[in-house]
């Protein structure tokens, strides 16, 4: 850990790293955020509808609830648990590989802090890129939820009272700010998992694996606490 | 030249290297040989600072690897050039990207100068034409010598070669020990061969150590290896048919030269 938060030996070999990073662990999952956030926004309306919704209920619960737990859990925690497999296992993986060709202890002997090289850009580019991830999640989902209303599950008009009754901005700031947190533990469990593979290809499948679960724990850990924190 | 002094080196209770003592010289092709399991990986690992000797000294050119700090660690590690096994090139770079890898992290060139620098090491090793190819790309041949142009784009004092010939036909190893031993000469580098490949041992063994069970059981040129008296080193070298009647001929040459 030590190694790794330590000041790159060249600024302009880091940020062009950073960037590649930001390219290829954010920017890469925009589709998959994008394509789940429609349809559990979607799906999240209609079971609301179906489930919550009664004639002694208001007619915006359908599109209140579906706002809340889109801007409350799924698009932090549970698009962080999906993240967690994708960003996690291809981090792990492709460190791994890096390790068991040699490739972390070429750079080792050329003098280059690997771990610093290696990790510090993927930590820094997906915690930069996260909370957008997170915003396109919320967008997508309402887009997902309001798709419904033409297939008549719910009227136009009460979805978006619905999602504009008593709405808290504090709620979008909390699922950008533990994005953050699962962000970092994404990249750098995972990380730790590929960059310590000793021996050969099956030991990078089972990092990749590791990588995934305990990033995954982690996530549901935090995100307990981080809720009792920021509620 | 890298001289080791007493190296000691264990695993648990394992001990792998059991007091080497030897030199390394430069401007030469220096071998280090040795069955599988001698210790010879484990030598160089300890030489060239991947890992930390339980005992003794590393010295290149006086300066003592082992009671180094990090910054002189750091220092020296720009005077070192390594060509591994599996060539470690990395594969998210082009081959040109690779070579011109070190001068980007440690050079104070400007991009034009890198960019020419990086396409004359690749020219050096007759890849001149291969730079914009990914690793996965290019043969296995190719690939070491994308890997020698790198390991020489900072113009090291000293140069690593773990097994340079492994997985290569023998007219392509032939190729990639000329190729070692030029830029050898031509830099005048101390360069480390770790092999157990015959050919380059009676090819470019300038000066050929031979590890036994993690000792060292002899030192020579690949002159004096025909002569040499080393049991351990006679059963190693001449296991084969084709080697172990060069050795008779060899002989019987030298014994009907005293007859006359």
């Amino acid at each position: 850990m030590g190694k790794t938060f330590q000041r790159p030996e060249r600024m302009r070999m880091f940020f062009k790293q950073y960037i590649k990073e930001m390219e290829s662990l954010g920017v890469s999952s925009i589709g998959i955020v994008l394509l789940i956030s429609f349809f559990i926004g979607a799906v999240i309306c209609i079971q609301m509808k179906m489930n919550v919704a009664s004639p002694w209920m208001p007619s915006f619960v359908t599109g209140y609830t579906t706002r809340e737990i889109m801007l409350l859990e799924f698009s932090s925690s549970i698009m962080c648990l999906i993240l967690a497999g994708k960003v996690g296992s291809s981090i792990a993986s492709e460190l791994g590989a890096m390790r068991v060709t040699q490739q972390i202890d070429a750079l080792d002997i050329m003098g280059v802090n690997s771990a610093s090289y290696l990790i510090l850009p993927k930590i820094m580019g997906l915690v930069t890129i996260i909370p957008a991830l997170v915003i396109f999640s919320y967008a997508t989902g309402m887009i997902g939820a309001w798709a419904t209303t033409l297939m008549g599950v719910i009227t136009h008009d009460d979805l978006i009272v619905g999602f504009l009754h008593d709405f808290n901005q504090w709620f979008v700031w909390m699922g950008i700010i533990k994005s953050i947190f699962f962000a970092f533990i994404i990249t750098s469990v995972s990380s730790f998992y590929g960059y310590t593979v000793k021996g050969g290809s099956i030991n990078v499948g089972k990092a990749s694996t590791n990588a995934v679960v305990s990033s995954s724990m982690l996530i549901l850990f935090a995100d307990i606490f981080l809720t009792k924190l920021l509620s | 030249m890298i001289e080791v002094k007493d190296l000691y080196k264990s695993f648990e209770d394992k001990e792998v290297l059991k007091g080497i003592s030897t030199q390394f010289e430069n401007g030469k092709c220096n071998l280090i040989i040795g069955q599988s399991g001698a210790g010879k990986t484990v030598l160089m690992s300890c030489v060239v600072g991947l890992i930390r000797p339980t005992m003794g000294e590393i010295l290149y050119d006086g300066r003592d690897l082992v009671k180094m700090r990090k910054r002189e660690w750091k220092m020296l590690r720009r005077e070192v050039g390594m060509l591994f096994q599996a060539s470690a090139l990395f594969d998210s770079l082009t081959v040109h990207e690779n070579v011109r890898f070190p001068l980007d992290m440690f050079s104070d060139m400007t991009e034009k100068e890198r960019n020419e620098r990086a396409q004359y090491c690749l020219e050096r090793v007759n890849l001149g034409d291969a730079g914009k190819k990914y690793p996965g790309e290019i043969s296995g041949g190719m690939q070491k010598r994308a890997a020698i142009a790198r390991a020489i784009s900072l113009n090291p004092k000293y140069l690593f070669c773990d097994e340079p010939n492994s997985g290569l036909d023998p007219k392509t190893s032939l190729v990639i020990d000329d190729l070692i031993h030029s830029i050898t000469h031509e830099f005048n580098m101390t360069t480390i061969i770790n092999t157990h490949d015959m050919n380059s041992v009676m090819g470019i063994g300038e000066n050929i150590v031979f590890i036994s069970e993690g000792r060292k059981e002899w030192q020579g040129s690949m002159d004096q290896i025909m002569d040499a008296t080393n049991e351990k080193l006679n059963s190693f070298i001449f296991a084969s048919d084709l080697l172990k009647s060069i050795k008779e001929r060899h002989e019987a040459e030298k014994l009907s030269k005293m007859a006359n």
